[in-house]
């Protein structure tokens, strides 16, 4: 380095309150959390023991995400090394660089059923809104970090410019579920970074007032029709109430200890649709009952509950802001998809995180998992008092 | 100030952070408790509906429809048959252009406007996904072959076989038998819930005759299987199964020789023709004629030959056995003779001079004897053989109505037969109450005198007359007429309607005496049928005057005239001594009884007691005398 800047020193500042609690171990030494590798595999193997009952006991299908974990667990691990100040410095070509590929996919994008989604480069396909998911956070939590906090009026409006440009065109491909997570995480910084309640507050008030707008102007027939199904999933029965008439009744069928796994009739019997992608949960509410979802979501919170550990030990505003919001960015993904599958969401096809069957998503958010150990064991720059 | 400004507070940055943590791991725990109230609301709190509705979703009840029971007749002979039939069915989620796969099918098969109307129909009504919907039925041997070569380019069409209704002899046996036909959305809506799930998928139900008359007998009882099945309806495996009881067979009365017998000696007139067996009220033949066939509605009748038989003048819908009612005309001479003497009214020897009319005192009315010119000094016994009008005026005004209306009801006069087919009437025999009740008016003696030569108001139905006969031949034993003998096993044993006693049997022997007369002796108006006849009977011959026809305008002079013609009627019962079989014959427009029914009741005669029967080997060149839409 050429020039030390001001900001550059301010940002290694150590934190006062936790520095005599650092110890080094084995783990620090390979970048590794412990408790949230163990928490994370504890989720990763039973999530592929409901998927084996959903494909209808396919081996094969159970070696394919088995595959994909190891990827997305070694691309973790990868990740995890990577110091966080190399993170903020690449933060804003990250950014435009992701902005740059949802521009590609709105113009050479590939998909289905009028969805363009995809970018497809020499047979491999990816989700370039993936990369916002992960891209979004790092860029706003390094705005702002830059600045002194809680931010200003104009850092918080050019935050907001940053959140709404990549939104606004994951809307356009269209993915209406993607773009709401995507924009949630950069907000969810705004918010951490101690954004003035009386903001939040007015910023509520306006989104109330503008869903009218919304419903009636921006919003697809189809996706229109998703929330009045949701509303009323009797109303289609056959149709678009289908999948929320037959989650419900996997679920509700399950009662509280289950059915027992592998003899889930709605799953098996092929009434439950997406068994083993979004609706996964239905099939575990199903075999293992109420109590099983009860275990399920204690799983998620202890995982939640220990990324928001991590943050708050962060040593400063720029790790703390990009854990905390990668954290409750996966809890949000939770709680739509527990919430969708049993009727409570509109479906938006937001998968299970870390049981639903798929590739990219998986690697995203282990990527994200990565970050979190990185800063959770990142080796401070001061050692003593 | 500005240098000020953009020095971080490490400290502030971290606490305001910890706080935001706090107030998200709050929400977060909220949240989860939401969405754990919600799955504990849909997995504990509403169990029981959920786990039914699992339950509905995977396991289908199959019916498995019984083998409707078979009909025949007193010989044994098959009236009402079962046959396999082949039903093309689509399953409309295998298909992804249903109209374009229509379009193929009709390259070679016979798919009407009404078949794909129906099956649009069907398709609207409740159905699961992936359950066949039936396009078109009686699919030949060649429509079937040709689609299974042309399978690989139908995915989702089927062919399957079902038992379908089937009538040997579709025109003998058009109203008695009568025939299934498809359930229709009124007969659907006025079942019950049971019968819902009985008729469910069946196609068709009795309609008309024995067939609807002894529908629950001839259904048997529906069988169930509870199978578990996936979302495409695939059948996995069975779960319970309870076999479907075959439907009960029926024998009857009807011998099919002497109904083909009646049906030859109709020879294509409008008519009826009724033979009933004294000794049990059974009934041999049963006719209403014109004709038509009954395999036309089993799988649904086109609409074109079903207005071709609404429409036609003839009504061949119509059944004349119980539902058309004629005046009885000289037919209840006989009966109502009986009734002068047992009401002491007349005596065999009381006579009168007929001067070819009757006058009422204080009425300058005459009412007039067919013969002009009159029968001069006549008893009971001339006035039944030469079928004397005067006799029977003056006799009926000094029985006076109410002893008429007794004797007369006795003999089933103006009430239900109980024959076990549908929708009999009960055609109207007169009293005063009847009169007062209905036109609010006294009885006059003239009204009698209507009643006494079987006109004015009285009318009644060829089966009626026929009961009446019988009931004459066994003197004064009425049964109830019946067309099933036995079911399965069990004999129906036969059913006194009512009993005429303390009747004085000379005063039988004195009307049989002269119903035998209308047959034998050379001035009886029967003599004509009493020509070499190898056994001896009694009858009576009748014509009915036609009083007008309603929808008159509608039909072309010619066919107007015709008509207006009388009825032809005649009644009579064989052997003389020992009856066995008493016949009423009613020949539309056939002016007189003696030249028109008459025969045809010989014929009949001559069939049960002699073995001759009229048959014809073809049985559709026959049928072609009725009316084939």
């Amino acid at each position: 380095m050429s020039s030390v800047r001001q900001q550059d020193f301010l940002r290694r500042m150590p934190d006062a309150s936790n520095d005599l609690r650092q110890r080094r171990s084995v783990w620090h030494a390979i970048h590794i959390d412990p408790l949230l590798l163990v928490l994370l595999i504890i989720l990763t193997l039973s999530g592929m023991w409901v998927l084996y009952s959903a494909s209808e006991g396919s081996l094969r299908m159970v070696q394919r995400q088995a595959t994909f974990f190891c990827l997305a667990y070694m691309a973790m691990f990868a990740v995890a090394q990577v110091r966080l100040s190399l993170v903020a410095r690449w933060a804003p070509v990250l950014y435009v660089g992701g902005v740059c590929l949802l521009i590609a996919v709105l113009f050479f994008g590939v998909g289905v059923n009028g969805a363009q989604r995809w970018l497809s480069v020499g047979g491999f396909r990816f989700q370039p809104s993936e990369i916002m998911k992960l891209a979004m956070p790092i860029a706003i939590a390094a705005y702002l970090a830059s600045k002194t906090l809680p931010p200003k009026f104009k850092h918080v409006f050019w935050s907001l410019v940053l959140v709404a440009i990549p939104t606004v065109l994951i809307i356009r491909q269209p993915d209406l579920g993607t773009s709401i997570l995507v924009a949630a995480s950069g907000v969810i910084v705004l918010f951490y970074s101690g954004l003035s309640w009386r903001y939040i507050v007015t910023a509520f008030t306006l989104l109330g007032a503008s869903i009218w707008p919304m419903w009636e102007y921006v919003l697809r027939d189809y996706q229109r029709q998703r929330v009045l199904t949701l509303f009323n999933p009797e109303s289609d029965p056959q149709g678009a109430g289908w999948n929320i008439i037959q989650s419900k009744t996997a679920i509700g069928s399950g009662g509280m200890s289950g059915k027992g796994w592998l003899d889930g009739t709605q799953s098996h019997l092929n009434f439950l649709p997406e068994s083993h992608t979004d609706f996964i949960i239905a099939v575990l509410a199903e075999e293992f009952g109420f109590i099983g979802v009860l275990l399920l979501l204690t799983l998620y919170l202890l995982i939640v509950a220990r990324g928001f550990v991590i943050a708050a030990n962060a040593q400063d505003s720029f790790r703390r802001l990009l854990a905390g919001s990668i954290t409750l960015t996966f809890f949000i993904y939770v709680f739509v998809n527990v919430g969708m599958v049993s009727g409570l969401l509109p479906v938006v096809g937001v998968p299970l995180p870390l049981v639903s069957l798929g590739g990219t998503s998986l690697v995203t958010l282990m990527l994200g998992f990565g970050l979190l150990m990185a800063i959770s064991t990142e080796q401070r720059l001061v050692v003593n008092k | 100030m500005h240098e000020l400004e953009n020095f971080k507070d490490h400290h502030r940055e971290a606490t305001i952070f910890k706080g935001r943590v706090l107030v998200t791991m709050l929400l977060v725990l909220a949240m989860l408790c939401i969405l754990l109230s919600r799955y504990y609301n849909l997995q504990v709190v509403n169990y029981e509906n959920y786990a039914t509705q699992s339950d509905n979703n995977r396991i289908l009840v199959q019916t498995t429809h019984p083998k409707r029971g078979l009909i025949f007749d007193t010989n044994g002979e098959l009236l009402a048959d079962n046959r396999p039939s082949y039903v093309l069915s689509l399953t409309p989620e295998n298909i992804p252009d249903i109209a374009q796969t229509i379009n193929i099918l009709k390259n070679f098969v016979d798919i009407d406007e009404d078949d794909i109307n129906r099956f649009h129909k069907a398709l609207k009504s409740g159905r699961r996904p992936y359950q066949a919907v039936p396009l078109h039925h009686r699919l030949t041997e060649t429509e079937i072959a040709r689609i299974a070569v042309n399978e690989y380019r139908l995915p989702g069409v089927e062919v399957n076989a079902q038992l379908v209704r089937s009538y040997p002899f579709p025109f003998l046996f058009t109203h008695t038998v009568g025939y299934v036909g498809k359930i229709n959305d009124r007969e659907w809506n006025r079942f019950s819930e049971e019968e819902q799930e009985r008729y469910k998928g069946l196609p068709t139900i009795g309609k008309i005759g024995l067939e609807k008359y002894y529908e629950n007998e001839l259904f048997g009882t529906t069988g169930f299987q509870h199978v578990e099945i996936n979302a495409r309806m695939r059948v996995l495996r069975t779960l319970e199964w309870q076999p479907p009881v075959p439907g009960t067979d029926l024998h009857l009365h009807l011998d099919k020789r002497l109904q083909e017998t009646a049906f030859q000696a109709m020879d294509g007139r409008r008519g009826a023709v009724v033979a009933i067996d004294v000794a049990t009220g059974g009934i041999l033949a049963m006719l209403s004629t014109p004709t038509y066939d009954t395999n036309l509605f089993v799988t649904g009748i086109s609409h074109k030959n079903y207005n071709a038989l609404t429409g036609s003048i003839d009504l061949p819908l119509f059944d004349r056995v119980i539902q058309g009612t004629y005046p009885p005309a000289s037919t209840i001479k006989p009966a109502l003779g009986l009734a002068g003497l047992a009401s002491k009214s007349i005596t065999t020897q009381h006579r009168i001079f007929d001067p070819g009319y009757y006058k009422l005192e204080n009425d300058d009315r005459l009412y007039r004897d067919w013969k002009r010119t009159g029968h001069g000094w006549v008893n009971i016994h001339k006035a039944i053989v030469q079928s004397s009008d005067t006799f029977f005026y003056d006799m009926a005004f000094r029985t006076g109505i109410d002893n008429i209306h007794h004797y007369g009801a006795m003999f089933g006069l103006g009430s239900y037969t109980g024959i076990d087919i549908p929708n009999e009437r009960p055609g109207l025999w007169p009293s005063r109450e009847w009169k007062k009740a209905t036109r609010n008016l006294p009885w006059f003696p003239g009204d009698t005198l209507n009643v006494g030569i079987g006109q004015g108001d009285a009318s009644a139905t060829p089966l009626q007359l026929a009961v009446m006969t019988a009931t004459l031949a066994s003197k004064g034993k009425r049964l109830k007429p019946r067309l099933v003998k036995s079911m399965d096993d069990s004999v129906i044993e036969p059913e006194v309607a009512s009993q005429m006693v303390n009747i004085n049997s000379q005063h039988w022997d004195a009307i049989h005496a002269a119903m035998y007369d209308v047959i034998h002796a050379s001035n009886g108006t029967g003599r004509r049928i009493g020509r070499n006849i190898e056994y001896k009977m009694a009858g009576k011959t009748g014509t009915a005057q036609v009083v007008g026809i309603k929808q008159g305008e509608k039909y072309d002079s010619e066919a107007l005239l015709e008509r207006h013609r009388d009825h032809a009627l005649f009644v009579g019962f064989a052997p003389y001594k020992n009856p066995k079989i008493a016949i009423a014959v009613l020949v539309e427009n056939g002016e007189a009884g003696s030249k028109a029914a008459a025969p045809v009741a010989r014929k009949l005669f001559d069939a049960h007691l002699l073995g001759n029967y009229l048959l014809d080997e073809q049985e559709r060149v026959i049928a072609t005398n009725g009316v084939q839409p």
